[in-house]
């Protein structure tokens, strides 16, 4: 018998009804006010609670300074249309949770299996709406996805008000592992990788495993070899670990005659050793590749750690729910290095169409599932990577945004971590770790469910309404924060385990295979998995992916230890298992063997792929117009491009100031211009401290690819170098979001830009410690009139940047500082607008993509570096997107005064002003101090200036430029300024 | 004047450390504990980050502490209502305790969420010890969390507020925007005990224009302290900004002073309020 009560919570005046209300109404929904009630669902099956109780609940649910509340009451209220938004069955509520243990800890009782407390948002709004409308603002409100949605007009609401839903999931019992047959024919082999093994109980076939007919005759023929039918759970596992997402097939793989090892070993990695042996006991690496994250030497104690992710698939489907667990899973990557290390920065990049634009694009077919809107999309991702840092404590001082109307199927979203530990305890090396036979496999942080299952399938239609969602996930990182804690701040320093990692992709099936080859073995209980909900099978438990979840190896004498402290932090923690040393990966279930599979077949036996490229049609230059006859509007409208412009609205969203390191932050200046890097100190106390930055260019990647990725590492380290961070200290991270890479074509661009990236590094010394890639970046759909439309992302690397600060009492901001002040130029402008943003702005293709030589920047950087250190320099800014004229301006704009610049070259005025030529810097310093300056700086400085009055003002050939400040200031921060 | 860029030695204050210690709660998605252990340290007192159930376990005794602090932090992940389940957490296991503590000679201290959890647990205002809930932290106007630097100054004179003439450094909160009744707004005004206003940087008032008063709080309310003086709430968090390099505008101050030869000073300002929390128990 279930006990059902229902208490919904407003404000008396609510502080957000403006703001909600017009955000609604410009949307175009005719409505006067949009009041939101919070709704919670208890529902207990042992007793029900008194009325009083209910009172007290109700109570400690609302703030009575500002909120009222009823029980069982429908709440009265002035409004025509009430929508309710509540979570379909089986997606993680955080409110509701937070809710149950606050009545837990009040009644002093725990809630039992199929007990629970449900939030839903009750909307109510005034205003004329038709039904369509009605569905619609539904559509906007919530996430078909994830949420459950109702609507009732006022009449329907009557007194009794919304119905009381309890979205239990409701599951047939105890299905068990069952066995499949592979010796059949090739076409069916086919059919199982591709769509998946058929469900003997409904027929229905499972879903993707993304397994190719040579894969399937591999698994078939390792079966045929240990003389039985391999199970679900067997076939799942390898898909799994033999994903693209997991094994790197591309990467991996030989490549045209010239790569046999591949493009990761003979780009990415040898790049890597090739530095560390030229550096020799300068190497600054300590921890490459072979870890969750990047590990490099902060200073004589510790090491500070980096990676990113990228969470491309899920943040289409639910851009909040997807870009909210890129980041707290990216920051598992670093609780998940070596023995723990703890998240103190993390970083964020989004790609994504116009967010004014509103795609005609369909998953199906009818215009059917339609994509969402790139607004839409940004707005989550932005508020799904706040709520993830925000939530957590770790600040975001550094991203980016970068639109390109090529991103509406697919956006990007790159999410990464920093993290600190120190490099010993004394008696341990804590950046590495090993599981030892006889240590136990514990499970720590949230439960499993059906969550991200098959993630990449998109089956909303075929989904029943009483099962769990199963292609998005929520994070829940207060769940997380808990889990964090309590390991890097206590159980590491304990030493009560031997071995950590976190569960990603592929959950435990991935997690504790990974570490079982530090011992060669384990022996798995899946029935000692914490569910849910009842009622999974072995392989979804082994597969799942459901979030905040760690897998660690605790030997036997800590567990009691390690078990109590995870309690007291209300972390549930299991024991799931044994590490082995038997060779192979055993899983049970109910005392059934369900999987008992070689671990050097489970890891190596993925057969070889070769593949091959074919060279690009080089797309047309297009004609360049004339000069523009007015360069000043050409400025101002150039500042105003999405790519150029402020995005203040998203820094200011993101906690940057927690843990109290803000040094150099996403804003600078009085005019708040946002850097393209940020320094950070990450260890109280210390003089040290971590700048970040990173670069991106996709639309340079279809005219040269290698030349691409050379611009990327240009950039990311020009914009720490300009901050003091010393070239030697410099790492670099690559993300590699490619499109279409079964294509030969796009292969011979990937493996330019590979190429680009070894010599990029190499060139720079600057070694690779971590990447990650995602090589199918293409919406498959239908357009308006149903015709079939493929839309590919432009090929897109992003090089990040992490770099030690010797002393950030050094460091130079990006803003002009004092009236008088001598403005440079340091590097050569040259004829390379070609991908450039001004290019974008005239509509213009092809020309010439930027290149450098190598040597000479590293030289030049140097000495950049030696004058900041000696004090010679007010501000540094780096020529990026948009070239001279958009640094001039941001560099003036921050610091809110004018500049009187002189340009002079062979070149057109315009290309002067916009080209994008890399190694370049604006930098100003005080004039006292020009002569040493010069003298630090040698022959490739140019003095364009002085920083003077309230315009800025450019003069060259055929050129006279004269802005007012306030006037570029208003044109940088106008695109968003509604955001 | 600008006591950030002050040429000779931000503070003399005597720096040894005290015997008395400062427990600083943890738990459950609070962040900020370190930042403030290292300002308090600093100060010249020991603070030891305490999670709220070792507390409830016994395992520590707020009764062994002079100083107890709610830090900044995400607790519970606002759900609920920011602070709130924490408060609750805190009234359904620790509150003999936390009375007791509040009888005697000693000082409590809630930043951005620990502001949050102490209203919520009516420490604040406390008007005659009536510990229930009289003013709330709501969402701010615009509806997100928004990080910036803003300018505060004491708006009364107290322990808490002595010597200081403003503090500008971070505040980073969704609910901050204080509301309460007119009648607990003049009495709070009557007993002087609102302790810091949201001011323009020439120290004017806000008046509640945006972005000086980021959250549209009445009366500009950044802070205010119980009735009894004894316990200090605020939303904005000096804790993150204790070294001159935490400033915002340090690489201008620090340009203008060492083209007039001055030293650039290595703490910021700001440092003060915990000298002034530490000299209260020397």
């Amino acid at each position: 018998m279930a006990y059902v009560h229902r208490i919904e919570v407003r404000y008396n005046t609510d502080p957000r009804l403006k703001v909600r209300t017009e955000r609604i109404r410009s949307l175009g929904f005719p409505i006067d006010e949009l009041h939101v009630i919070e709704v919670y669902t208890i529902s207990t099956n042992l007793r029900d609670f008194s009325p009083d109780e209910l009172h007290d609940i109700a109570a400690l649910l609302t703030n009575p300074v500002v909120e009222s509340f009823t029980i069982d009451k429908a709440t009265i209220a002035n409004f025509d249309t009430a929508i309710e938004v509540g979570f379909l069955p089986g997606v993680t509520d955080n409110v509701g949770t937070t809710a149950r243990q606050t009545i837990e800890d009040y009644t002093g009782r725990k809630f039992g299996p199929g007990e629970g407390v449900y939030s839903s948002l009750l909307y109510l709004a005034l205003g004329r709406l038709t039904p369509e409308q009605a569905q619609k603002l539904s559509s906007t409100l919530a996430n078909t996805l994830i949420n459950r949605v109702h609507i009732k007009t006022r009449k329907e609401y009557g007194t009794e008000g919304m119905d009381i839903v309890v979205p239990l999931v409701k599951l047939p019992d105890l299905p068990s592992a069952i066995e499949v047959d592979l010796e059949t024919e090739d076409e069916e082999l086919v059919r199982i990788g591709k769509e998946g093994i058929a469900d003997p109980g409904t027929g229905l076939r499972r879903g993707p495993l993304a397994l190719d007919l040579a894969q399937m005759h591999a698994i078939r023929d390792y079966f045929r070899s240990e003389g039985r039918r391999p199970t679900d759970v067997e076939i799942e596992s390898l898909a799994q670990t033999w994903s693209e997402h997991c094994k790197h097939t591309i990467f991996a793989s030989p490549m045209d005659d010239d790569m046999p090892e591949g493009l990761y070993k003979t780009c990415i990695k040898a790049a890597t050793n090739t530095i560390r042996a030229q550096k020799g006991d300068k190497d600054i690496c300590l921890s490459v590749f072979s870890d969750n994250s990047g590990g490099i030497i902060f200073d004589d104690e510790y090491l500070v750690t980096h990676k990113v992710e990228t969470h491309n698939s899920p943040s289409a489907l639910d851009p909040f729910g997807g870009a909210l667990t890129g980041i707290v899973g990216v920051n598992r990557d670093t609780i998940g290095f070596g023995l723990g290390a703890k998240p103190c920065i993390n970083i964020y990049g989004f790609c994504v169409g116009d967010p004014e634009s509103s795609p005609d694009l369909y998953r199906g077919e009818n215009r059917t599932n339609p994509v969402l809107s790139p607004r839409r999309i940004l707005d989550g991702l932005v508020s799904g990577v706040g709520a993830g840092g925000n939530c957590s404590g770790i600040p975001t001082p550094q991203g980016f945004a970068w639109f390109d109307d090529r991103y509406i199927g697919k956006p990007l979203v790159f999410a990464g971590t920093v993290g600190i530990m120190p490099r010993t305890d004394g008696v341990r090396k804590l950046y590495e770790k090993c599981a030892r036979p006889g240590d136990y496999i514990v499970m720590a942080g949230g439960r499993v469910g059906k969550d991200g299952i098959h993630g990449a399938t998109f089956s909303s239609e075929a989904l029943d309404p009483e099962s769990p969602v199963t292609a998005v996930q929520i994070g829940d990182p207060i769940t997380q924060k808990k889990l964090s804690d309590a390991i890097v701040n206590e159980a590491r320093d304990r030493c009560l385990y031997t071995s950590i990692t976190d569960n990603g992709a592929g959950g435990i099936s991935c997690s504790v295979a990974e570490m079982a080859r530090e011992c060669n073995g384990c022996h798995v209980f899946l029935d000692k998995v914490p569910l849910k909900y009842p009622g999974m099978a072995p392989w979804e438990i082994w597969v799942s992916e459901s979030q905040e979840r760690m897998t660690l190896a605790v030997p036997p004498e800590k567990l009691d230890e390690f078990m109590e402290l995870l309690a007291t932090r209300d972390v549930e923690a299991t024991v799931i298992g044994k590490f082995t040393d038997t060779g192979r990966c055993v899983v049970e279930y109910n005392g059934t063997i369900v999987m008992d599979v070689g671990l050097t077949f489970l890891h190596d036996g993925l057969p070889v792929k070769f593949l091959k490229t074919s060279p690009p049609g080089k797309g047309k230059a297009g004609p360049l117009p004339q000069v523009p006859e007015n360069l000043e509007e050409t400025l101002l409208s150039m500042l105003k491009r999405k790519n150029i412009c402020s995005k203040e609205f998203i820094s200011i969203q993101y906690d940057h100031t927690v843990l109290g390191g803000h040094v150099l932050g996403p804003l600078q200046g009085t005019g708040r211009v946002q850097g393209v890097a940020s320094l950070t100190r990450v260890l109280p106390g210390s003089d040290r401290g971590v700048g970040l930055s990173q670069g991106i260019f996709p639309s340079y990647s279809e005219i040269d690819a290698y030349r691409m990725a050379v611009a990327c590492i240009d950039t990311a380290i020009r914009g720490l170098i300009a901050m003091g961070v010393p070239l030697d200290k410099i790492a670099i991270l690559d993300n590699f979001c490619w499109c279409s890479s079964d294509e030969p074509e796009r292969l011979a661009q990937l493996k330019d830009a590979a190429l680009g990236c070894y010599d990029g590094a190499t060139g720079f010394q600057t070694p690779f410690i971590s990447g990650k890639d995602s090589m199918f970046n293409d919406f498959s759909g239908f357009d308006g009139e149903n015709n079939k439309v493929k839309v590919s992302v432009p090929p897109t690397l992003l090089i990040s940047s992490i770099g030690v600060h010797p002393d950030i009492t050094k460091a130079v901001s990006l803003d002009a500082k004092i009236e008088g002040d001598l403005v440079y130029l340091v590097g050569e402008t040259r004829d390379e607008a070609g991908g450039s943003e001004y290019y974008a702005h005239l509509g213009v293709t092809g020309g010439n993509v930027p290149s450098i030589d190598i040597p000479a920047m590293k030289a030049r950087y140097q000495r950049l570096t030696s004058a900041i250190m000696h004090d010679l320099v007010a501000s540094a800014f780096p020529v990026t997107h948009g070239g001279v004229a958009i640094a001039l301006a941001k560099v003036a704009i921050a610091g809110r005064l004018g500049m009187d610049i002189t340009l002079s070259g062979e070149l057109r005025p315009d290309i002067i002003l916009f080209s994008e030529s890399l190694g370049r810097f604006i930098v100003t310093i005080n004039p006292d101090k020009k002569r040493s300056f010069e003298l630090a700086m040698g022959s490739d400085i140019t003095l364009i200036g002085r920083v003077t009055g309230k315009n800025l003002q450019i003069t060259g050939p055929s050129m006279r430029i004269s802005i007012p400040v306030s006037e570029l200031e208003a044109s940088y921060k106008r695109p968003f300024r509604e955001y | 004047m600008n006591p950030f860029t002050s040429s000779k030695p931000i503070d003399d204050d005597d720096s040894s450390i005290i015997q008395d210690k400062a427990l600083i709660m943890s738990g459950y998605g609070i962040n900020s504990e370190a930042e403030t252990q290292s300002a308090l340290l600093r100060a010249g007192m020991e603070a030891d980050i305490v999670h709220v159930n070792d507390l409830i376990s016994g395992r520590y005794k707020l009764s062994d502490y002079r100083l107890l602090v709610f830090p900044g932090g995400f607790s519970y992940g606002d759900d609920t209502g920011a602070g709130n389940a924490y408060a609750n957490r805190v009234r359904n296991n620790l509150w003999d305790d936390l009375t007791r503590f509040l009888e005697e000679d000693n000082l409590v201290l809630g930043i951005c969420n620990g502001f949050q959890i102490l209203a919520n647990l009516g420490l604040v205002p406390a008007f005659d010890r009536r510990y229930e809930r009289s003013v709330a932290l709501v969402p701010s106007q615009k509806g997100v969390l928004e990080c910036r630097y803003v300018t505060i100054k004491p708006a009364s004179t107290s322990l808490w507020t002595e010597g200081i003439e403003k503090i500008v450094c971070p505040i980073s909160h969704g609910q901050g925007n204080f509301f309460c009744s007119k009648e607990v707004l003049s009495e709070l005004k009557r007993r002087k005990m609102i302790a810091f206003t949201y001011c323009r940087d020439d120290l004017s008032p806000a008046d509640g224009q945006y972005p000086f008063n980021p959250n549209g709080s009445i009366a500009d309310i950044a802070g205010i302290t119980s009735a009894d003086g004894k316990v200090l709430a605020m939303m904005p968090h000096p804790e993150r900004a204790m070294d001159f390099v935490n400033e915002y505008d340090w690489p201008l101050q620090k340009e203008r002073l060492l083209r007039q030869q001055l030293p650039v000073p290595k703490e910021s300002a700001n440092m003060k309020i915990f000298r002034n929390i530490v000299g209260y128990f020397r």
